[in-house]
Parts: C-alpha cells; structure tokens; sequence
C-alpha cells in the first residue's frame, strides 16, 4: 500500500500544480510597472491638437489611464462601460489613444460616447512601449503620487470595474 | 479569429524571415570569401576617390551596428507572439521595438543598457533567456531536480530489488538445508514475484 501512496502523491501534485496553471492566462503578464512612477509623457489631444496633455496635471487624485484605439475591438466593446461605470463612480478617466488614425478615434467617439476627460494621441506607440503596454485595451490604476499601482489588460467589463480596479482606488483614496 | 489569422500569419512570415535570413547569411558567406580569395584584384582596382575613405568606414561602423541590432533582436521576446524574438516576429510591437533598438544603437548606447530599457518596462520575461534571479533558479535547476531524485529512486529500487533476490537466496538454501520443505513454496514459478518484504 506504502508503495502505491508515493507516487500517487506525487501525481496528485502535480496535476494539482498544473491545474492551476491551466486556469491562468499565459498572455497576462505582471507590470514592471507597479509601485513605480508612470513614465513622463506629452501628448497632443484628440479633441485640440492645439492642447497637450502630460500626466502630471493628475497629481494629487487617483485616475485610471485607458490605453485604446479604434481598430481594436474589445476597446469598442468597453467604451460603453467605461462611460456608464466611470461617470456612476465619479473616475477620472484618461484615454491614450494608441497608433491610431485620428478621425476614426474622433468617429468612434462620436458614435459610441466618450467615456473620458480626455485622450491623449500617442501615434507612435513609443508612450505605449514605455508603460509596457502588450496590446490595446490596457487599463492602469494611478495613485496621487503618480505611481502606478495596478494593470488590468483587456477590455474592462462590469466584473472588472467591480472586482479589480474599483477595490484598489477605493483603497488608494 | 482575428488574433489566430495574426498569429498564423506571424508564423508565415517568421519562416519567410528565417529563410530571408538563412540566404543573406548566405551570401554573407559567399562576399566574404571572395573578397578573401581575391585581394589582388582588390589591389589593382582604380585608385580610391577622396571621399571613399570615411564611406567605407562608414559602412563598416553600419554593418557592425546591425549585428548587434540582430544579435539583441535574437535576444529579446516579442510579448505579442511570445514564443517567438522580434527578430522573429512580425507583429507591430515587434517592428516598434525593432526600431527602438536600432535608435538606441545609433545613440551610442550599449547592448546591456538596452536589455535594461526593455526590462524595465516589461520585466524579465523579455529576455528570450531568463536571467538567473530568485523567481527563475527553480526554472534553471529543476529539470537537474527531477533528474537527480529520478536516478536516486532508480538505484534505490535496483538495490532493494537486488537485496530481495539475495536474501531471497539466502532463505532458500538455509531452507533446503535444514528442512525438507513443501517444493512448491521453496522455488516459486517466479521468485523475482515474491520478495520477502
């Protein structure tokens, strides 16, 4: 019976162990991000190119930064939430408009409302590369300090909002 | 899905890539050796211009520039199609990182220095090769691990194994010795089945 226990034990484990890697999505990765400064940046708007952005104006709140485009499609499916959700729990929320075309964004916002305060253009992708970002919709929790404190990739949904990012600005503020 | 057809398509142009390299190395071969094997026609060009000089350096110092460029492209994972370099990758993240790496070459940086920028934003995952740090020993050593209990588990059953049958032996021969026993549990079909425990 001794002989037969061993290597069920060690079978048990191990398909325990692999288990739990089968549920976790290898495509996510952990930012190098967290508890660091957000990267310097400055950038045109989407609305008035005449007007830029950097996010030092945020110091002092906690915001979500959305990094987005309109060829991506998940980030059209979440621009209704992002609207609903952030405009319910008063978020400042700031849209990095990523390798875009600039009237398909402006359009795309036209139609489906605009969930932020405002967009920043990064055309060509080099703020994206500085915040690690691996692909569109990204979305980063910013506290008062400038630090990032959270990445959430993929569109953000209702869960999302409730279970992951609203539970680390709540505690940031 | 739209993230299959990128990827199959990724896997295409890698291959293509790959053959676009093989045949440049190729013909990297092939320059070389003719310009090894030809010196005296080299020799007996016309007289170099004024201006050849700095050109030739100059290429010289881009071809070097691009090694390198190859070199910490073959280094570096694509996030988008991860199990592929960007040298590899023809994903648009790919292609932007391809182009960091040249800018910061020609800036003068070193290749350790761009390792560093890139880490720092996306973590150790971007190197192709884990770097050796307290979260990675395991994924470096454990392959080592698993060996080594295999191979004590191997020559701990062997031994057993070879005890069992000697002592197996042993009880026999005192047996046939001393007593006139039943034959039948003396010499088993197979003693290797029965080893007293």
């Amino acid at each position: 019976m001794s002989r037969l226990m061993w290597p069920l034990a060690v079978f048990l484990l191990l398909a325990a162990l692999l288990a739990l890697g089968m549920r976790r999505d290898p495509r996510t990765l952990p930012s190098a991000l967290i508890d660091r400064p957000l990267p310097a940046f400055e950038h045109q708007l989407l609305d008035d190119p005449a007007l830029r952005f950097s996010p030092q104006s945020m110091r002092g709140q906690v915001w979500l930064l959305n990094v987005w485009a309109s060829w991506c499609e998940p980030c059209r499916d979440e621009l209704p939430t992002l609207r609903q959700l952030g405009g319910r729990d008063h978020m400042a929320l700031v849209g990095l408009n990523y390798k875009d075309q600039l009237p398909a964004a402006r359009a795309l916002l036209g139609r489906v409302g605009n969930p932020y305060q405002l967009s920043a253009v990064d055309q060509e992708g080099r703020t994206g590369l500085d915040l690690g970002v691996q692909g569109v919709p990204e979305t980063f929790v910013i506290d008062a300090q400038g630090r990032v404190r959270y990445r959430h990739q993929g569109p953000v949904t209702e869960q999302v909002w409730r279970e992951r990012l609203m539970p680390v600005v709540r505690a940031l503020q | 899905m739209t993230v299959d057809r990128t990827s199959r398509r990724a896997v295409v142009a890698a291959r293509r890539g790959a053959s676009a390299w093989a045949s440049e190395r190729v013909a990297c071969v092939l320059l070389l050796a003719a310009a090894l094997a030809s010196p005296g026609a080299a020799l007996a060009g016309p007289p170099a211009s004024a201006s050849s000089p700095p050109l030739a350096a100059l290429t010289s110092e881009d071809e070097r520039l691009a090694a390198r460029e190859a070199q910490l492209a073959h280094q570096l994972r694509c996030v988008v199609c991860q199990n592929q370099t960007i040298a590899e990758s023809n994903a648009p993240l790919a292609a932007d990182m391809r182009a960091v790496v040249r800018e910061q070459l020609h800036a003068g940086r070193s290749d350790a220095d761009i390792l560093a920028f890139f880490e720092a934003r996306y973590g150790a995952f971007i190197r192709y090769s884990p770097p050796w740090t307290a979260s990675t020993w395991l994924l470096w050593l454990g392959p080592f691990v698993v060996l080594a209990l295999g191979t004590a588990v191997l020559f701990g059953t062997l031994r057993r194994r070879q005890l069992a049958l000697s002592s197996a032996a042993d009880v026999r021969t005192s047996a046939e010795v001393t007593h006139h026993a039943d034959e039948a549990t003396l010499s088993p079909q197979d003693p290797a089945l029965e080893f007293p425990r």
